[in-house]
Formats: structure tokens, sequence, C-alpha cells
């Protein structure tokens, strides 16, 4: 089973500056998912104010650029994990959350194509 | 947290645990079946403790911490064991008292080659072939012994004799828990590798076992071939088995209809195959390419899967490179299977009746004399060719001759076709 793990917040509130030991154990758990096959891909994702947003309404397409005005956006990053279980989605979600201090994720299933 | 969110916490923390803890603990004492007996002890511990006092910060340290005290405990009423048990004494000396905070302390440094030995010492050729597929899944998959019963329609106390009789023989045979030299590697590996294959076809083929555990050792052979082209990046046919099962696994939700038959390779809907298993397919395919391994059976098995993951339709297959593909795995790995699907890629390529020549020359193979798909190949071809009563023959042997009830009614219904097309 696939899951999609991201990190829910408040895009206004700047990310805290992440010190090189927080780097290099970050660097380890990652590291360590994808040596146990949990770890499919990761990413971040840039400021959501360097954003577009791309309508189709009425047969008319509109192009926003940012800034936005939203209360809880993803920020950060996101993993595509392959589990057995949402369980072991939700204990490896924890050993990154016990990395990165304190955020929520939110961890969704992903269905194939 | 209700009761059982926390139940399911501490299994999920124990079953992710596991593999690593016995791979541990075998190192230390040389044995893997009294390893799993230390890891299971831990973990009747952690069952006790952990609803209480909550999942420590550090499990897979605490388990480990716990087993290697229990082992000391063993040590001391039971002086036959000593040897083995000294090692430990010695390294828990060494790292006090306490329960070591860190992994690095209570695992040793290279946990990562103590998973690799596990995954040898489990998949050892003095092993039969049920006996390492059982092994493996209970010792690097962490499945209990019911999981692999279910899987398998085997019962479980025959399950877990095969075990038990697992580990007596490696004892017995003092298999030694390391990863094998330069010499032996190669026949070594490929036992592993005819494991993990055999877990994932499992899975993925419809011989036996329920609908509910398939798609599960599909998942487990996948993961455990990502775990080992972790493990053993150097070993091209490691990313070889890799790319054929990511791309094998690509095709599940295309494989099967909603009601359950089984569609073929050709008619299944390509915009259900997952697109990101099938890139994982071709960059693993690369790797073990670019690592001199082109040759290796599960790298061209992974090639010719490659051409089919690459056709967006099926009429875009390159079914000339499949023919190419075919004719060196049949050099590398001699075997009427082999040429029979070659005679159906010439088929393909080149047109019914060169793919039908081929067949013939195999009909005399005694190894094809009971495989249902000769005759039912031959029936494909003949039908191509307008030949419909002897076609009709074909798939009616071949009706006869499978054990899979699906297969033999698919068989019967191309027969009773056959037959029309041919009284037409």
């Amino acid at each position: 089973m696939k899951f999609l793990g991201y990190t829910l917040g408040d895009p206004s509130v700047p990310m805290p500056e992440q010190t090189p030991e927080h780097y290099q154990r970050m660097g380890a758990f990652v590291e360590e998912a994808t040596k146990a096959g949990v770890l499919l891909a990761t990413g971040g994702l840039a400021d959501l104010n360097e954003g577009v947003k791309v309508s189709y309404h009425n047969g008319e397409y509109t192009v926003l650029d940012g800034p936005f005005t939203e209360a809880k956006e993803l920020i950060g990053g996101w993993a595509l994990m392959e589990c057995r279980d949402k369980d072991e989605a939700v204990e490896w979600t924890k050993r990154f959350l016990a990395i990165v201090g304190e955020g929520d994720t939110t961890i969704r299933q992903v269905y194939g194509p | 947290m209700t009761d059982s969110q926390a139940h399911a916490a501490i299994d999920t923390v124990i079953r992710l645990e596991s593999a690593r803890l016995i791979a541990g603990l075998a190192h230390y004492t040389g044995d893997i079946g009294l390893a799993e007996d230390l890891a299971q002890d831990a973990v009747v511990a952690a069952l006790e403790q952990w609803p209480a006092e909550g999942v420590p910060r550090n499990p897979g340290a605490w388990l480990m911490t716990v087993a290697k005290r229990r082992a000391i405990d063993l040590f001391r009423r039971n002086s036959e064991l000593e040897r083995k048990y000294a090692q430990i004494g010695r390294a828990l000396e060494a790292e006090g008292d306490g329960v070591t905070p860190e992994y690095d302390r209570a695992f040793s440094d290279d946990i990562d080659d103590d998973l690799l030995r596990l995954i040898f010492t489990a998949c050892h050729p003095v092993l039969n072939v049920q006996a390492r597929v059982a092994l493996t899944l209970r010792l690097l998959g962490g499945l209990t012994t019911a999981e692999i019963a279910r899987a398998y329609l085997v019962a479980e106390p025959a399950i877990a004799q095969r075990i038990v009789r697992a580990k007596r023989t490696l004892s017995k045979a003092r298999v030694r828990f390391e990863v094998p030299g330069t010499a032996e590697r190669p026949a070594r590996l490929s036992s592993v590798l005819e494991v993990i294959y055999l877990i994932f076809n499992e899975g993925y083929s419809a011989t036996a076992g329920d609908d509910w555990m398939r798609p599960a050792l599909c998942a487990e052979a996948v993961r455990l071939s990502r775990v080992l082209a972790q493990l053993a990046p150097a070993e091209p046919e490691v990313h070889g088995l890799s790319a054929l099962l990511e791309i094998q696994a690509s095709r599940i939700a295309a494989r099967t209809a909603p009601s359950g038959e089984p569609v073929l390779l050709l008619d299944q809907d390509r915009a259900r195959w997952d697109r990101l298993l099938i890139n994982r397919g071709l960059a693993a395919l690369e790797k073990a390419i670019d690592l001199g391994g082109e040759r290796g059976p599960y790298a061209l098995q992974a090639a010719i899967a490659a051409c089919h993951a690459r056709a967006f339709r099926p009429e875009d297959t390159d079914w000339s490179s499949i023919v190419a593909l075919y004719g060196v795995l049949a050099e590398v790995m001699p075997s009427p299977v082999v040429e029979l699907n070659r005679a159906v890629a010439v088929a393909m390529a080149y047109g019914p009746q060169a793919g039908l020549d081929l067949v013939d020359e195999l009909a005399g193979e005694s190894a094809l004399r009971a495989y249902h798909l000769l005759p039912s190949v031959r029936g494909d071809l003949l039908l191509k060719l307008g030949r419909g009563a002897e076609a009709r023959a074909e798939f009616e042997r071949a009706a006869a001759l499978t054990r899979n009830e699906r297969e033999r009614q698919l068989s019967a219904d191309r027969a009773r076709a056959a037959g029309a097309d041919g009284a037409g």
C-alpha cells in the first residue's frame, strides 16, 4: 500500500532554521527508510507565495500568481511511502516527526492509476 | 491514543524492528534459531511493559538490550552454551548495564551487513526451497506462521514445523552466519534471488492461496528486492530481479478484471499500469546493465518486461527486440519454457507460421509434455492461420492439462469458439 505523508501548516510562519546536525539526522533517517524499502520518493515544496494557481471554470482559464492567504497549506515536504498497512505508515511518520521537531503530518493512502 | 491504537502501534514497532533485531542477535550468537528465541523473549517483555510505560524512544535498542540480557541469563543457567554467550557477555560489559539510548551502541556498527547475512543464511542452499521461503518470510518479512500458512494454503502447524526443521538443519550443517566469500557467492546469491522471485510468483500467479494474502506476498517480495538492492548494490542481478519485480508489480491492478478473471498482457488497460513502478523498474534495469549484468537471467527477463512497459499501446511493442532477448535468455538459461515464449514472440514479430514452426520443434520435449501452455500456444497460432479444427483439438488438450479452474474454463471456451470458426 502506498501512502503520502505531508505536512500542513501556516504558510505565513517562516520555517525554523535547520542546523547541520538536523540535516545529518534527516539524511540518516532517509537512508534508513530507503534501505527498509519504505521510502519511494520524497521532495520539498518551494514557498507557497512563489506558487501559481491555475483555474478552469466555465471554459475559462485563470492563472493567479501568489502571494496567497491560506490559513493551512501544504508546507515543507512530502514523502511517498510503501508500507504493509496504515499502522506502519504512522510509525514511520512518528520517527520522521521526532527528527523535525514539531509539526502535523497527514497520511493519505494513494491508489494506483 | 485508544487502547487498540496503542496495541497496533506496539505490534507495528515490533514488526518493523524484528528483522534487524534477529539479524543483530544472530551476529552475536552465530545461530539464527537462538537469535529468534531471544528476540521473542524481548518481544514478550515489550508486550508486558510498553502498554503501561509507553513505547520507548528507541524501541529497537530497547529490544536488543533486553534480548542480550536474556542471553546472559540463559548463559548462566546453561554452561553448554558458554562459548556462544561469552561473546555477548563481553559485548554487554563493554556497553555498561543501562538501556543504550542509541542504535549505534545496541546494534553492531554494521547492522546492514547483519541483515545481509541473515538473508543469505535464511536462503542457504542446504535448505529445500519451501524451507527457504518460509524462513525468509518469517525472519526477514516478520510474517507470522499463521500468515505464511494462509498465503500458501498450508496448515499452520506444518509451517511452524517447516521453520523449526529449517533452523535445525542450518544448525546441524554448521552454516555460518556470514556473507559468503567470492567463490561461493554466485550460487548463494542465486539461491537468495530465487526465493524472492518465488515469493513474488506465489502472490502473482493463481495456483493456490487466499486472495487476501496474495497481494501481501507480492508486496513483500518487492520490498525484499528493494532492501537487497540497498544492501548489495554492486550485484547486477540483484538490480535485475528488482527491475523485473517492479515492472511486473506495475501491472497488478490491470491484470485482473473486476470479476476476478485474469486479463492477458496484450488485453490490459495500460493506463492502469503504475508508471512510478515502471520508472523504478527501468532505472533498476539500467543499473543492472551499467554493472555489466545485461546477460543475467533476471536482467534479461526484466528487459523483456521493459519492452512491454515502454509500449503505450500493444501494437507499439518492439517484438523483434523481445525475440532477440529471448534468444539470449535461451543461451544463458536453456529451458523449453523459454523457447516456447520465444516462439510466441517470433509469431508476433514475423507471423504465426514462423512461430508455429518453432513450437512444432518443441513438441517432442518431454519437459513440456504435461505443460498446458504448449497446446494453448499452438492452438492460438493454428487459429491465426485459419486452421480451426486443429486449433480446437489443441485447446481441448490444454483444458485437459491445466489444474487451474479459470484457465481450464478459458481453454474450453476457446476450443468451442475455434470449433465454430472451423465449421464456418
